[in-house]
């Protein structure tokens, strides 16, 4: 290689320069940072060099924190309600539109609608409906319908918090299990449940038959996003509840805020960080190797 | 054979049954904004007992004093100033980057590129710590140069620049795909006419990529003009803040001011709803082909 040509490379790398530059500082470094973190005492105030090094005394702590669990079944809650509750309603939805039913468009686009919209805002709005008082659009309606002692503080009772926390939340997310199964029953060729029915299979046959075997790779995607996207919700749980009544809507990223705002304890946030990103990774490798078994079969 | 009339009853029932189920979840999803909208055109003293969804005094005077006095105007310029800037970034950064990695020789390049899709699949839920600890090392949080201007723009910088890494990697393979597609004829034809290698990516294969860039676009702009996480831990000035950090504060501020607070809800779901109604095509299929790399 000359010259001219190691030089005409290198210019070729001012393409990726920019890209790569903010990836290395804003991923890559973040990255290693966290383990870093974890093994030192910081507030975020005192200089860096300042840090006290703890070894691994933040997971220690961690492993013993009741209320860092109780916020991790907590949202392994609202995850099992959106994987059923959710998901069979996306299901359904998705089967219905894909059957040619008039105005299937128009219910995509409805159906859409609470996905793009900011959890912030989702949390804001609904707060009205399951707000305390009388005006709370709930128990306004409940006791306008003779139901009037159902009427209760929704979101502020131990009982009912967590889980109206989860209906908020499965409004805002069907949609998405609704675009992923409708975009995946669309793919599947029409011949097939012809075939299907000319060898004398009814809807319930042919749906067990063909509908479902081909859907199988949809359905892992849906259940890992499903499970990633629940396990880390939080700025629904920020807008209505802040992790009330006493800790029963707390979920591991508003304890890891906590930490962090609180009382600035950086370290410990960070060794939060790391036990849930394995556990999240560890459920999803489990989740895909278990459907390969079940395809195989 | 059975009764065909039997048949055609039972198949009118099941569609309307159908229909019926279908509307009944679609006006789940539309009314809770109707009711926002509606209660945004009440007041004070008639919003908790007009239980009517649209008033019959609309006070629209509610939006000028969310916008003013309830600050949401500048709320909103900050949303539209960091989604506009971010999203430009993410467009020129990953279309270069993709373009380079796809056309361009480049030995490493393909580490590189595997690296931006593991970034995509691999779920850091404590990223944002790290992330908030070297904004403070690096002085992005305090900058303290000593003139307010300077301080500010280091301030926003603090917030934008992470929020750009977020959209590399999706841009990355959406638009390496793309370019991969573009044959080679056409770029050498480029080259005899006197193109570099930046003429030929800014004319030729920029151009190309529009139906990708679009849906990169969109893609963006409803993630940047939704973050939350990073404005709350970093922005404590209000001069500095997106509409989604604005309001919480409002709502921490002025609790029981509900027709404004919806407002202000309304003034910043309406252009996340326009963006949603007239791009749906393009949402829908950034959101696909998110899915194909998992």
């Amino acid at each position: 290689m000359n010259k001219a040509e190691v030089r005409h490379i290198a210019t070729n790398y001012i393409f990726i320069l920019p890209a790569v530059a903010l990836f290395a500082l804003f991923w890559l470094y973040p990255f290693l940072k966290l383990f870093q973190l974890s093994v030192f005492e910081w507030d975020g105030i005192l200089p860096w060099n300042q840090a006290v090094f703890v070894k691994f005394r933040h997971f220690r702590d961690l492993l013993r924190d009741l209320s860092w669990w109780q916020s991790m079944r907590q949202a392994g809650f609202i995850t099992l309600i959106a994987l059923t509750f959710q998901n069979a309603l996306a299901l359904a939805l998705a089967l219905a539109c894909d059957k040619g039913i008039r105005a299937a468009r128009a219910y995509r686009m409805i159906y859409f609608l609470p996905p793009v919209l900011a959890g912030i805002v989702v949390g804001l709005i609904w707060n009205w409906i399951f707000n305390p008082f009388d005006y709370g659009l709930l128990n306004y309606w409940l006791t306008r319908i003779g139901l009037g002692h159902l009427a209760r503080a929704w979101l502020s009772e131990p009982k009912t918090a967590l889980i109206c926390v989860a209906i908020i939340h499965c409004w805002r997310g069907f949609g998405w299990g609704f675009i992923i199964l409708l975009a995946g029953l669309q793919s599947i060729p029409r011949e097939l449940y012809e075939a299907a029915r000319i060898d004398g299979a009814n809807a319930w046959e042919s749906f067990k038959r063909v509908t479902i075997p081909l859907m199988v790779p949809v359905f892992v995607i849906v259940i890992i996003l499903t499970i990633l996207g629940t396990m880390q919700i939080y700025d629904i749980i920020i807008a209505t509840t802040q992790g009330g009544p006493h800790f029963h809507t707390e979920v591991p990223i508003t304890r890891m805020l906590a930490a962090l705002r609180g009382s600035s304890r950086f370290g410990y946030a960070s060794a939060m960080g790391i036990v849930f990103g394995l556990i999240l990774f560890v459920v999803s490798i489990v989740h895909i190797k278990v459907s390969q078994l079940v395809k195989q079969e | 054979m059975e009764n065909p009339i039997y048949y055609r009853v039972k198949k009118i029932f099941s569609s309307m049954f159908l229909q019926m189920f279908l509307v009944g979840v679609a006006a789940t999803c539309i009314f809770p904004l109707l009711w926002m909208f509606g209660s945004s055109l009440k007041t004070q003293s008639t919003v908790f007992s007009d239980m009517s969804l649209f008033p019959k005094n609309p006070h629209w005077e509610n939006y000028y004093i969310a916008w003013t006095k309830g600050e949401f105007g500048v709320y909103f310029f900050n949303s539209v100033f960091y989604t506009a800037v971010t999203v430009v970034c993410i467009v020129i950064f990953t279309s270069m980057a993709a373009y380079g990695i796809s056309r361009l020789r480049m030995p490493g390049k393909n580490i590189i590129f595997y690296a931006f899709l593991a970034a995509m699949m691999i779920p850091i839920p404590g990223a944002f710590v790290a992330l908030y600890a070297i904004l403070i090392n690096l002085g992005f949080i305090n900058p303290g140069t000593g003139v307010d201007l300077l301080d500010n723009v280091i301030k926003r910088l603090g917030y934008i620049l992470p929020q750009i890494n977020q959209g590399l990697s999706l841009g990355i393979f959406m638009l390496k795909t793309f370019f991969d597609k573009i044959p080679k004829d056409l770029e050498d034809s480029a080259r005899i006419d006197g193109c570099g290698k930046f003429g030929v990516y800014w004319h030729i294969a920029l151009p190309l990529a529009k139906p990708a860039i679009a849906v990169i676009v969109i893609i963006n702009v409803l993630y940047v003009w939704n973050e939350y996480l990073l404005a709350m831990l970093i922005l404590t000035d209000k001069s500095l803040m997106p509409l989604q950090r604005g309001l919480m504060v409002f709502q921490g501020a002025h609790m029981t001011q509900y027709p404004l607070l919806m407002s202000g809800i309304t003034i910043t779901v309406i252009p996340i709803i326009l963006v949603y109604l007239f791009m749906q095509r393009q949402i829908i299929t950034g959101i696909t082909a998110g899915m194909a790399k998992g």
